[in-house]
Order: C-alpha cells, then structure tokens, then sequence
C-alpha cells in the first residue's frame, strides 16, 4: 500500500540475484530455476522467451511474490519481494478475469477491494474501458466476450491499479493469429503512451521481436539466463518491421539457434536414441 | 433478434413433448389397469394398480379433505425446516472447512466416517435422543441435505482456480474481501448443485422417516405428513390413496426442485450467459 505514494516509473527496476528455486522436497524435489540473474529496466519492455515448460511462468510467481525464491534475492527498485502487491500485476496465462462479475466490475474490483471506489476510480474507469474498446460491454460476463476483448478487459483491470509494474504471462496464447497480431499492435500502443516498466514472458519469436525493448532468452529446466539482446528496431513498430527487416531476421536466426539448442536438450532429455539424432542432426546441419 | 424468437419456441415445444409424454403414459397405465375387464387378461405389474381414473376420482374427494392438505403442509414443513438447517449449518461449515487447514484436519475425518451412515439408520438413535418425534423426523430430515450441502460447498470452495486468488491478492485485496467477492461466488454454483441435490434426499427421507416413525405426535392423519398418509391409506386398503400420495410428493418434489432451480438461476446469472 506504501508505493501509493511512490511516483510512478521510478525505482521500478527489477534485479533478479542468483535467483533457484525448487519445488517438492526429497525425492520428489524439482528444481526448476538455478542460479538465475536477470535485470528488468525501469521503463522498458522486457521479454523473456524460452522453451515451453522451461520454467518461466515459475520466475513469474517469484517476482509476483507468490511463490519465495529457495536460494538468491528478488528487489524491485532496491527493495526486497516479500509477498505480493499492487505496485506488481500479473497478467495470467488463461484469462483470470471473475466469471461472476461484469466486465465493470471485473474492472472495479481492485478498488473496490482497497476501498478507493470513489467519483475518481469511476471515472477512470470508464476511461480506460473506452480505450480497451469496451464501453458498449460492460455490462456483460466474460463468459460473453470474445478471447481478444476478455484480454482487453484485463488489462483495463490491471493497469486501473496503476502498477508500477506490469508482469503478463504468455497473454495472447490461445488467440487466433489476426487478434493476436491486433494484439500486438494494440499492447505495444498502450505501453508506448506510457512507458511502464513492463515484462512479458512468451514462447512465440514474433512476438518477442515485435514487442521488445530487451530480449531474455532463457536456458532449458532448470532455468537460467542464456543470453540478452537489445531490440533496437525503432517503435511505432509494424508487423512489416518483423517480416520485412534485415535486423528482425538477423536478430530472429540468433534467437532461433539460441531457442533451437535448448529444446534439442530438452528433446534429447538423457535418451540415447535422441541423443544419436541430435549429433546426426547437427553433422548434417554443419 | 432472431435468436431469441428462437429461444422463446423452445420451452413451448418441450412443454409440448413433456405433456403428449405425460398423456400417453396415462392411457397406457390407464389400459393396463383395467387390461382384465377389456383384454379378459390382466397385464402383469399394471394390472394390480388402481386405474388413474380411479385414482383421480379419489383425489378428488380429497381436495376438499383438509387433513389431505395438512399432510402436504406437514412434510413441506418439515422438509424445508430440515433443509434450510442444512444449510445455515453445512454452508458455512463446508466453506470453514475449505479455507482453514486446521479445521479441515480436526473435522474431516469425523465427517466422513459419519457421512456413509444413511439418515434412516439414524431414525432408532433420534428418537431416542430427540424430546419430540417432530424434532427426531426434522433431525433425520436435515442430516439427508447436510453432508450433500457440505461436500459439494467444501470440494466447490477447493476447487477455485488458483489464479483468481492470486488476482486479487496482487490487486490488494483483504482475507475477508477475498472471502467475500471471490470464494463465495465462486463457490456459489456449487452450493446450487449440492442444494439440488441435497433436496431431492430430503424429500425421500422425509417420507421414510414419517412412515417409521408414525406420522410425528399429533396422534390421527392430522399430523401425519405425504409419507404417513401412504402408509395410512395402505394399512387402510385404499390403494387410490397410495397412488394419490406417491404423486403428491412427486408434485411437491418438483416444485420443491423448481423453487431451488429458480433461486440458484437468480444468484448465479453469469452461469446462463454462457
């Protein structure tokens, strides 16, 4: 609740220190991050892209302060996480949005939650429904909105909390490829006006392109920090700009191969057959 | 627009194939009754029941009959006393249960070691430590709804995705609003069901128990409930009045049925939008 008085867009920078976790105890332990570091830039677009099931959503649930690191130090601007807070949203893989509550008050709820409802919250409220083009909705369940409009009315949801962060998990799985493209366009406006220190987490190399000021690539289970690239295609960014650009495809390869050899390993998982495949693979590909 | 034209046909043509179904068994049952007089060989099974004309003549008698309504009254008491103390008690604990690790631990077991027991073997044991047969007959009433409230509540409030919790957590919402705006709601469509479900048992209960236990206190028909009056009219030969009976709480148990369904679509409107 403190950070209401912070100003916004400082301190926000994320530092992640040696960061591992692990899951389950004994025998049945899983350790899936491990000796991890990472910065997320105070008002930049950060993405992390890995293979899937490599462990991103769990470094999620670290820094939301869901889950507490087994080893090393999350700060957010200096500060350590503790727990979960406002000042940090999540954007959830599937769309968390209440079934049971209006799109209004899906919208209003966190006010309402901490008791700030007043004429101010109301009112930003129908503004920031007008801008995720949901007014004439706002009466309806999720239940009746389409996939692109329940992600819209989620970030409506999240960004009336006026996080200093905003943390967004794999937020566009699952849509069609025209609304995620639209999605695109529309989420890389939306931080464009404002500039918050965002982080997004994806599997999907376009997007990660399309959308980022840095670029993580993470290692296979247990994850780490493989390696980090400066996107420095000029925004406004347009779909073109990831198709029909030499630095997008020269940034796109290096990803790729990155990407490629840690889900060979994964693929290959200690299986000597696949292991085979992999050293005839790579023969051929040399 | 056209959509709900659309809508609005539907009802009225299952309303349609629930009555042609309803008429149709009538004159089958109605045929099979009297298979002797018209066939000179009586069906098996249908030929030893009452004809529903029959039946209906004796209904009609009793109409008129206020202690044939008194039956009505007594059991709906009963049935709606019991269920209603299933869920001022089994909600709350059901949902205690979910969100308190410690209860849950100290409480489950006992819980299901007592839910196996079915409510009618409680009958001898209330009797005995119930002040009143009204009350014993209630008691095993409300044990019918009471462990079916409380296991849907308890696996409904378990079952919230765990994203929702976390959701308003990171929004700054406190324990009780998370309670209040999160786990009820979300746990609402179960306790619906399990209301659903817990009152249809009612009703099979409620009329076990008067026919053991004689029809509660009030000595006569008078105070004898759907189940005693079909005992009653058994022990009396009137076999109409079985059947008059056994419809009877059919009709009540759907309307009883009706009522929950109505009142679970007006808190749960976000269920019928999908």
């Amino acid at each position: 609740m403190s950070s209401d008085n912070l100003p916004t867009n400082s301190g926000s920078e994320i530092v992640a220190n040696n960061i591992g976790k692990t899951f389950g105890a004994g025998p049945f332990a899983k350790e899936v991050v491990k000796d991890c570091s990472f910065t997320i830039e105070s008002n930049k677009l950060t993405v992390m892209i890995g293979p899937s099931g490599c462990g991103k959503s769990s470094i999620i649930q670290l820094i939301a302060g869901f889950e507490q690191p087994t080893s090393g130090e999350i700060t957010i601007g200096g500060r350590p996480v503790s727990g979960p807070g406002k000042d940090r949203l999540v954007l959830f893989q599937e769309s968390a949005l209440f079934p049971w509550m209006t799109t209004w008050d899906n919208v209003m709820y966190g006010p309402r939650a901490r008791g700030e409802a007043g004429k101010e919250a109301v009112e930003q409220a129908e503004f920031l429904l007008a801008k995720v083009g949901l007014e004439a909705f706002r009466d309806k369940y999720p239940a009746q909105l389409s996939g692109g409009m329940q992600r819209r009315a989620e970030l409506a949801r999240a960004m009336i909390n006026k996080p200093e962060v905003m943390i967004l998990d794999e937020p566009f799985r699952g849509l069609d490829h025209m609304s995620k493209e639209l999605m695109w366009e529309y989420y890389a406006a939306l931080f464009e006006e404002d500039r918050n220190t965002n982080f997004f987490i994806t599997t999907d190399i376009d997007e990660a392109i399309f959308l980022a000021d840095r670029l993580l690539i993470m290692t296979n289970l247990p994850t780490s920090t493989r390696s980090v690239i400066e996107i420095d295609i000029p925004r406004p960014r347009v779909i073109e700009d990831i198709t029909n650009n030499d630095r997008a495809n020269e940034i796109k390869t290096e990803v790729m191969t990155l990407l490629h050899e840690e889900a060979m390993k994964s693929f290959t998982g200690g299986s000597q057959a696949a292991a085979d495949f992999l050293e005839a693979y790579s023969k051929r590909a040399g | 627009m056209n959509i709900n034209k659309l809508k609005k046909k539907i009802p009225g043509r299952a309303t349609l194939r629930g009555v042609t179904a309803i008429v149709v068994f009538i004159i089958i049952w109605e045929l099979g009754a009297r298979s002797e007089e018209l066939f000179g060989y009586r069906f098996p099974f249908l030929g030893l029941v009452p004809a529903p004309s029959s039946v209906f003549v004796s209904w009609a008698q009793l109409i008129g009959d206020p202690s044939y309504w008194s039956s009505w009254y007594m059991s709906f008491l009963r049935v709606f006393g019991g269920f209603l103390a299933a869920m001022i008690i089994g909600i709350p604990l059901g949902l205690f249960m979910a969100v308190n690790r410690t209860f849950y631990g100290m409480a489950f077991p006992s819980f299901e070691v007592l839910r196996p027991i079915p409510p009618l073997a409680w009958v001898p044991a209330s009797i005995i430590f119930w002040p009143t047969q009204e009350l014993s007959i209630a008691f095993v009433t409300f044990l019918g709804a009471f462990y079916t409230i409380v296991i849907n509540v308890l696996g409904g409030a378990r079952s919230i995705n765990k994203q929702f919790l976390q959701a308003a957590q990171s929004m700054g919402a406190t324990q009780w609003d998370i309670f209040r705006r999160i786990i009820l709601p979300a746990t609402l469509p179960s306790i619906v069901v399990g209301s659903a479900v817990g009152m249809g048992i009612t009703w099979e209960v409620v009329v076990a128990a008067e026919m053991i236990s004689g029809g509660g206190s009030d000595g006569g028909g008078a105070g004898g409930g759907l189940g005693f009056f079909i005992w009653s009219s058994y022990v009396g030969g009137s076999y109409e009045q079985i059947i008059v009976g056994m419809i009877s709480i059919g009709i009540a148990g759907y309307f009883s049925s009706e009522l929950l369904r109505q009142l679970g679509g007006y808190l749960t409107p976000w269920l019928k939008s999908r």
